[in-house]
């Protein structure tokens, strides 16, 4: 793999790089919003940054990765690779990032109400939802990294 | 139960250390700006929770870079310590660690300000306060640690004279 990593044309450096900040950016905005929404214990101010923090930090990173994903998978023709040759890291890597991706949707909506709700003194039971989501897709893009990284067989 | 190597094991660990340090660094430019609108005693030190999760994301991701990028130097096949995009690299970690360490230091008035405030008795909105948790010295240094972490970043894809 290390001569593979040596050997990686330039051209594919820009994706790759896109693609890695975009996820970085993705997992900080969501390791934020989870420690807000963890320890917001009732702080209206705590749970409006722990959902904004999913969505205007999470979300632009989930878009960029996806991107920087689909790029680099283009540029190395693993769409012309037929699906039982597929490795099971970029398996793992897609899966988790298009569920993973559906989770963080799903938590910018109910967050999304439940901040609608709060405002309107109607109890944070969403938010709660929010965090519990917000939180297994951090654990479920670790996961994601440790295949990206570590390219199990 | 896919398979992974050792040294695969240690890679992916590095990367994830990586993340981490990342993670933090957004962390915090989210506190950075949170903090931009808070005043009051009360308000700063809520944000003190979150702050912690941020210092315990850069204490492992810190750590698990350099220890573990050192480690896959001397291990990994085709990768050697005395190559120049790692000694770049390691030369850019002590530089963020720190620039890391002194903007840490000037984030940390506002809650002591904010302490002091507290056990003064005053709870409300305090203009010093708000002059403390909007500082232009801790955002700077804050945009200087992003760009180091930026460069480890592409030095790391780009690879320069490998």
């Amino acid at each position: 793999m290390s001569v593979v990593a040596v050997i990686r044309p330039d051209s594919w450096n820009f994706p790759l790089f896109l693609h890695v900040l975009g996820a970085m950016i993705l997992v900080g905005g969501l390791l934020t919003g989870v420690a807000a929404l963890a320890t917001a214990k009732g702080s209206e101010r705590l749970l409006r940054l722990g959902y904004w923090s999913l969505l205007a930090v999470s979300l632009p990173g989930w878009i960029l990765m996806r991107i920087g994903a689909q790029w680099i998978a283009t540029k190395e023709h693993w769409d012309d690779v037929p699906d039982d040759l597929i490795p099971a890291w970029l398996n793992i890597g897609f899966l988790i990032a298009d569920i993973g991706g559906l989770v963080l949707l799903l938590s910018l909506i109910l967050g999304g109400v439940g901040v609608y709700r709060m405002r309107e003194g109607k109890g944070v039971g969403l938010l709660k939802a929010t965090l519990v989501l917000s939180f297994i897709a951090l654990a479920a893009y670790v996961v994601a990294v440790w295949a990206m990284a570590g390219k199990p067989d | 139960m896919p398979r992974v190597s050792f040294d695969d094991w240690m890679l992916a660990l590095h990367v994830l250390a990586a993340f981490s340090y990342v993670a933090a660094v957004t962390l915090f430019w989210i506190l950075i700006v949170a903090g931009r609108r808070i005043d009051t005693p009360e308000g700063t030190l809520r944000l003190g929770g979150v702050a912690r999760v941020g210092n315990a994301a850069v204490g492992i991701g810190a750590v698990g870079t350099i220890v573990l990028g050192i480690w896959l130097a001397f291990s990994y096949g085709g990768y050697d310590i005395w190559d120049a995009w790692i000694l770049i690299a390691i030369v850019l970690w002590f530089l963020a660690a720190g620039v890391g360490r002194r903007t840490g230091e000037v984030f940390l008035e506002g809650p002591k300000k904010a302490q002091e405030l507290e056990a003064a008795g005053q709870t409300g909105p305090n203009a010093e306060l708000l002059a403390i948790n909007r500082t232009q010295r801790g955002v700077q240094l804050h945009v200087l640690s992003t760009i180091i972490l930026l460069l480890i970043l592409i030095d790391m894809i780009w690879k320069p004279w490998a």
